[in-house]
């Protein structure tokens, strides 16, 4: 009796949990189905060309997938370190008492809506930035990377703001799984005399795959990041080195275009674009999810103190 | 002797590196704090609580319109998402261990990923394309496939919280799963199921993205669900583009609202977070 019961909460439970599931394929098979004529009509070209012009219907994705990665690239290179450090200063280094402030504080950085950065971008950052390029020396103003004139709005200024909505993330999945090292670990890498840096180094290595995979996080946030982006990049669909340059990222000519894009070609292409950034994102964030389950898995099972131990001398 | 003064040197460094971080990271967070109250809080108003958005030119006018949209698109999303998300992290919970349970967890975790204009791009080409309107529905739609993943995960761990001595005595006087978790673990947990939603909450709010091609926006006053519907993340993008300072003064507002109702809803979900703790404490 009671088990036919619970069969059917199983059942009726399951079918709830199942829509998850079927809403990832439902985004997958749809953004497939509206693009089919740009998929068509472009095939592989599509991600291979430059030239964006509606009004003659040529499309090419080049630009918009150079923005996005180089602009997720440089907010990762920005944000990394600073993460790893705050998430090192808030698990292993911070007095008790500022660990619940610091950690409440790191979360409202995540909090605060994109528009809102966006918003600071325009009108706080982009005048910053501005100057910065204005005073980078001749020297420097002659290399690709710091070419052009200092508009304020652009790729640098797109980074830094990545950088800082990335930060949050990252730092506080590498926080538990900085949490989730032995403390044997550390003991271990003490005893041997091991000064502090080198027993957090080790335990940063020991944790390595969980870092990885945070790291791997804060890259697809970046990635799909829309409006505070689409506010301070420049919105150009160039393929330039330049960080001085306004360019433009995926998600960014969705949100700008999506509602202009009045000739079906042009919607297929820019749901194309959707798509493609679909995929990615799920890649990314399916593999960062697989190494923190991973190291979840793996810090649960025995301790290897010797390997660490070697790793800390 | 040198290469312990070395060590100790690189290790100093290391941890003023680390300190330096968190110094930087909190730089930002007080500079959009700073700018967003000082900007924003000479434009608040009793009409900017009470009035419609008036044409470039005219001075006043307000976001009533845009903070009815807000909340009732952000309720329009929850009131599928919460059902949804809560019985897939019972599922989650209960039969932790089967083959489905993994794959929702990852599916969850997947659609967490996602980024926002991507939802916002498939809720658009099912329920916008098909009635040729832009509309309220599609805006909740898009909000809440957003908050289920994260209902979702907060249940599934809150009631792997609750302690499994509760579960087992139901069972023992012979309750029915269901019963057991309806009647007993449901309840323990409910404190911080309801700061789950509250999170996922404030996280929409602040949504732009996904809102642009499904509610898109509108100027007047609206309860109909199936007319394009005002959000302040909207209004504030169209106010932050435009080239009028009076419409950058109500966006640096609106962006006072948003931050305040993020803020209001991270404190609140602290509260009763430090009440289900006291709860499992005793």
């Amino acid at each position: 009796m009671a088990r036919r019961e619970d069969l059917g909460f199983r059942l009726a439970t399951g079918a709830f949990a199942l829509v998850l599931i079927l809403i990832v394929c439902a985004i997958g098979f749809e953004l497939t189905r509206q693009s089919m004529l740009s998929i068509r009509k472009f095939g592989l070209n599509f991600w291979r060309t430059e030239t964006w012009d509606p009004v003659s219907g040529e499309f090419g994705a080049l630009p918009f997938i150079w923005g996005t990665l180089y602009s997720s690239i440089l907010a990762l290179l920005i944000a990394t370190p600073i993460a790893i450090g705050i998430a090192v200063f808030i698990s292993e280094l911070c007095p008790a008492f500022l660990r619940q402030p610091l950690v409440f504080l790191t979360e409202l950085l995540a909090a605060i809506p994109s528009i809102v950065y966006g918003l600071w971008g325009i009108f706080v950052l982009v005048p910053f930035v501005r100057r910065l390029e204005a005073s980078t020396p001749d020297v420097l103003r002659h290399t690709p990377m710091f070419s052009g004139p200092p508009l304020g709005v652009g790729m640098l200024a797109a980074a830094i703001i990545l950088a800082i909505m990335v930060i949050p993330f990252t730092s506080s999945v590498a926080r538990e799984v900085l949490r989730s090292v032995p403390a044997a670990q550390r003991e271990g890498a003490y005893a041997l005399g091991a000064t502090r840096f080198e027993a957090i180094r080790a335990a940063l290595f020991y944790a390595r795959t969980g870092v990885i995979g945070s790291i791997m996080l804060g890259f697809g946030r970046a990635l799909g990041e829309t409006m505070a982006v689409t506010m301070v990049i420049g919105n150009n669909p160039r393929v330039a080195a330049s960080l001085f340059a306004p360019q433009y990222t995926m998600s960014a000519v969705i949100a700008n275009e999506f509602t202009e894009a009045a000739d079906p070609l042009y919607l297929n292409a820019l749901i194309e674009i959707g798509l493609v950034l679909f995929i990615i994102t799920l890649i990314v964030n399916a593999l960062s999810r697989l190494l923190i389950w991973s190291m979840a898995r793996s810090a649960t099972r025995t301790v290897p103190v010797a390997a660490a131990v070697e790793t800390a001398a | 002797m040198n290469r312990t003064r070395r060590r100790k040197l690189l290790s100093s460094l290391f941890v003023g590196f680390c300190g330096m971080s968190v110094l930087l990271a909190l730089v930002p967070l007080g500079f959009v704090l700073f700018f967003v109250v000082s900007q924003g809080v000479g434009s608040i108003n009793f009409g900017f609580f009470t009035q419609t958005p008036k044409p470039v030119g005219e001075v006043g006018g307000g976001m009533a319109n845009s903070i009815a949209g807000t909340l009732m698109l952000t309720s329009l999303g929850s009131l599928f998402a919460v059902p949804i998300g809560v019985v897939s992290g019972i599922y989650m919970s209960e039969f932790a261990g089967t083959t489905l349970a993994s794959a929702v967890r990852f599916s969850a975790d997947t659609l967490n990923g996602v980024p926002s204009i991507v939802i916002g791009v498939f809720a658009y080409g099912i329920a916008v394309l098909p009635f040729r309107q832009f509309s309220a529905l599609a805006g909740g739609l898009a909000l809440g496939i957003m908050m289920i993943p994260i209902i979702a995960r907060t249940t599934e761990e809150l009631l792997l919280l609750v302690p499994g001595t509760m579960r087992e005595g139901a069972l023992a006087l012979g309750a029915t799963r269901a019963r057991a978790v309806f009647t007993v673990l449901l309840p323990a947990a409910l404190p911080g199921i309801i700061t789950g939603v509250v999170l996922a909450l404030a996280r929409i709010a602040g949504e732009t993205a996904p809102l642009l091609f499904t509610s898109f926006n509108n100027p007047y006053f609206t309860t109909s669900l199936r007319q394009p519907m005002s959000s302040i993340t909207v209004q504030v993008f169209t106010y932050a583009i435009s080239p009028y300072a009076d419409w950058h003064r109500q966006a640096w507002a609106g962006a006072l609202v948003l931050v305040s109702i993020v803020f209001l809803c991270s404190l609140l979900a602290r509260f009763a977070t430090r009440k289900l703790a006291g709860l499992q404490a005793r």
